[in-house]
C-alpha cells in the first residue's frame, strides 16, 4: 500500500523524478501520406525542436496544420500510407522514427512517453468502466504497484494504484465505476489524463488534453499536468489550440502552420508585451476573444498542394513577390522573410 | 421569442439533469448560457431545438406552444431552429459530401430546387472552398467540418440558433472566423441566437447577455 504514499495524502501528485537532460530531441522530422491518384499530403515538414527535462513545449496552430500527425509519429501510430523522414531521439538514444514496432509497443509507449489522446471519450472501451480501464493499465505497465504476493493482494495493490492514478488526475473517485457515455467530456478527459500519468514515462504527450473543457477545469487539467512534469522533471509536449491554457503551462511556444513550425518563442515574449514575431502567430492571438477577436483571413492552404513560397503569404498583411516565390529558411526562431 | 419555462428534462425520470430552467429570448436577441461541464446546458439546449422532450416545463417558439419534439414538431417549428453542435464528427453522417451535408436540410424539407443555388453561396459565406465540399468527413479537419455544420444550420434560414459549444474544438482563428459567420448571418436576418458555452470571455464578446447556469435553474 504505501509504494508512493504522497498521493495517499490526497493533496500533492507525486510522480518520481527523472534525471536532467534533453528528454526529446527531434530533427527535421517530416511526415508525407501517399495518397491514391492524388499528389503526396505534406503533413509536417521539417520539424526540429528539443525538449528538455522538466521543460513545457506547447505546439499550436489551426485545425488541420499537422499538429497531432507529430505527436502520432512519435508514437509510431501514423497509418500505414505515412512515410517519415528526419529522427526524434529519447534522451538515452532511441530513434523514436526508426524504432521498430515491438520495441515501440514494449517499451516506449506508455512507459517511455505517455499519450494523452485527443478526444479521450472515443479512446476509452465503451464496454468497460474507468475503474478497469485503470486497472488494466497499471496491471499492464507492471512496476512497483504491482510486484508479488498472493492474488488478492495484488489486486488490492492494483486497485490502490489505479485510485492513485485516478486521484492524481483529479478523477472523482465516486465515478470510476461508470462507463464512458456515462462521463461528461471533462471527466472523460481526466481518465485520459489519468491513464497516461500510470507508466511514470519521462515525457508526456498530451494531444489537445483541454479540448472541450470549460475554463476552469481546462486550468485544473493544465495545473495537474504540470505539477507531474515540470515539478518533477518530466518533460511535456502539448498540442493545443487553446491559448488560454498554453499561456499558463508553457516555457516555450511553438507555433505550426500548413506543417511547418513557423516560430519558437519563450512563452514569456510570445504572450508578453513583446509578442510573437511571425505573422501568423500573431494574427492567431489577435483572434482571441479577449484581444482584438478577428480571425486570420482566409483560409489554411492544402497540405496537398502547398504553394512554393512561403505557405502563409496569401492571408499575409506583409507578404511581397520574395514571400510568394521563396520559401523562408527557419532561423532564429522564425521562419518569415519579415521578422 | 424563445421562452423555456419550468423546463425539467433528463434521461431518466427520477434523476433530471435540469431542473425548472427559466430562459427568455426575445427575437434577435443573442444570449449566452454560461455553465460548468456536465450541468446539463446541452440538455437545454436540445430541448430549445425541439430536439429532446422535457419531463416538466414548456417551450414557446415565437408564440407557438411547442408539443412535439424530434419528429413529432411540425415542420414549421422544427425549421425555424437551426443547431450548431459541439463535436462535428458526430454531427455529421461519415458518408455525406460535405456539399450533400449542406445541402440535407433542404432536400429533407422538399426544397431540392435550391441546392444549386444556396450551397456554394453558402459554402463561401463561410469559408469553404469547392474542392472541399467534395470531399468526406474524414477528409477534412474539425474546423472545417464545424464550417459545414454551421452551413448545414443556416441553410433552411432559421428564425432561431443554438449553438451548443459550437467552438469548443476550435482553434482562436476558426472560432472568431464563424463567430463573424454568424453575427452577419443575424445582421441580415434578425434571427435570435442561443448560444451554450463555458468560455466567460467568449460569450461576453459575442452576446447581448450572459445568462448563468445556476440563475436559470433550480437546485
Amino acid at each position: 500500500m504505501n509504494t508512493v504514499p504522497a498521493a495517499d495524502t490526497g493533496t500533492a501528485p507525486s510522480c518520481p523524478a527523472v534525471p536532467a537532460g534533453d528528454v526529446l530531441r527531434v530533427e527535421r522530422l517530416s511526415v508525407r501520406f501517399r495518397m491514391r491518384g492524388r499528389p503526396p499530403v505534406a503533413a509536417v515538414s521539417d520539424a526540429t525542436f528539443r525538449l528538455a527535462a522538466g521543460e513545457c513545449l506547447v505546439l499550436v496552430g489551426e485545425s488541420g496544420c499537422g499538429k497531432s500527425v507529430l505527436a502520432s509519429a512519435l508514437l509510431g501510430l501514423l497509418p500505414g500510407n505515412a512515410e517519415t523522414a528526419g529522427s526524434a531521439f529519447l534522451a538515452d538514444g532511441l530513434d523514436l522514427l526508426a524504432a521498430d514496432e515491438r520495441t515501440l509497443a514494449r517499451t516506449v509507449r506508455g512507459r517511455r512517453v505517455g499519450l494523452v489522446p485527443q478526444s479521450p471519450a472515443a479512446h476509452l472501451t465503451p464496454v468497460r468502466t474507468v475503474r478497469s480501464h485503470l486497472e488494466e493499465t497499471v496491471r499492464a505497465l507492471g512496476g512497483a504497484a504491482v510486484g508479488t504476493g498472493g492474488r488478492r493482494e495484488r489486486a488490492a495493490r492494483v486497485r490502490a494504484a489505479a485510485e492513485r492514478a485516478a486521484r492524481r488526475a483529479a478523477f472523482p473517485p465516486g465515478h470510476l465505476d461508470r462507463y464512458p457515455h456515462e462521463l461528461s467530456g471533462g471527466l472523460a478527459g481526466r481518465a485520459a489524463t489519468a491513464l497516461a500519468l500510470v507508466g511514470d514515462a519521462p515525457l508526456l504527450l498530451a494531444d489537445e488534453p483541454t479540448t472541450g473543457l470549460d475554463r476552469q477545469l481546462a486550468e485544473a487539467v493544465v495545473d495537474e499536468l504540470r505539477a507531474c512534469t515540470r515539478d518533477t522533471g518530466r518533460a511535456l509536449l502539448m498540442i493545443t489550440h487553446d491559448l488560454a491554457a498554453a499561456e499558463r503551462i508553457a516555457d516555450t511556444v511553438a507555433v505550426m502552420y500548413a506543417g511547418r513550425i513557423v516560430e519558437t518563442t519563450a512563452a514569456g515574449e510570445f504572450f508578453g508585451a513583446g509578442g510573437p514575431r511571425h505573422p501568423y502567430a500573431r494574427g492567431l492571438l489577435d483572434a482571441l476573444p479577449e484581444r482584438a477577436f478577428t480571425p486570420v483571413p482566409g483560409v489554411p492552404p492544402e497540405l496537398g498542394a502547398l504553394p512554393p513560397g512561403c505557405a502563409f503569404a496569401a492571408r499575409c498583411p506583409k507578404a511581397d513577390a520574395l514571400c510568394a516565390g521563396q520559401r523562408p529558411e527557419f532561423t532564429e526562431g522564425t521562419a518569415c522573410h519579415h521578422a | 421569442m424563445l421562452e423555456l419555462d419550468g423546463v425539467t428534462a433528463g434521461y431518466d425520470p427520477r434523476h433530471p439533469v435540469v431542473r425548472g430552467a427559466h430562459l427568455t429570448l426575445r427575437p434577435g436577441e443573442a444570449v449566452g448560457l454560461l455553465g460548468p461541464s456536465g450541468c446539463g446546458k446541452s440538455t437545454l439546449a436540445k430541448v430549445a431545438a425541439l430536439l429532446h422532450r422535457p419531463d416538466r416545463g414548456s417551450l414557446t417558439l415565437d408564440g407557438t406552444p411547442v408539443t412535439g419534439y424530434r419528429h413529432r414538431a411540425p415542420r414549421a417549428l422544427r425549421t425555424a431552429v437551426g443547431v450548431v453542435f459541439q463535436q462535428p464528427r458526430l454531427a455529421a453522417d461519415p458518408r455525406l459530401r460535405l456539399h450533400d451535408l449542406v445541402a440535407e436540410p433542404l432536400r429533407a424539407t422538399g426544397r431540392r430546387a435550391e441546392v444549386a443555388a444556396a450551397v456554394p453561396e453558402l459554402a463561401e459565406r463561410v469559408g469553404l472552398g469547392a474542392d472541399l465540399l467534395a470531399r468526406r468527413p474524414h477528409e477534412v479537419s474539425d474546423g472545417q467540418l464545424q464550417r459545414a455544420c454551421l452551413a448545414r444550420a443556416l441553410v433552411l434560414e432559421p428564425r432561431w440558433l443554438v449553438c451548443d459549444e459550437m467552438t469548443a474544438m476550435l482553434d482562436a482563428s476558426t472560432t472568431a472566423a464563424l463567430v463573424g459567420v454568424v453575427e452577419d448571418y443575424r445582421a441580415r436576418t434578425g434571427a435570435g441566437l442561443l448560444a451554450v458555452g463555458h468560455d466567460p470571455v467568449l460569450l461576453a464578446r459575442w452576446c447581448d447577455r450572459v445568462a448563468h447556469w445556476s440563475e436559470i435553474t433550480d437546485a
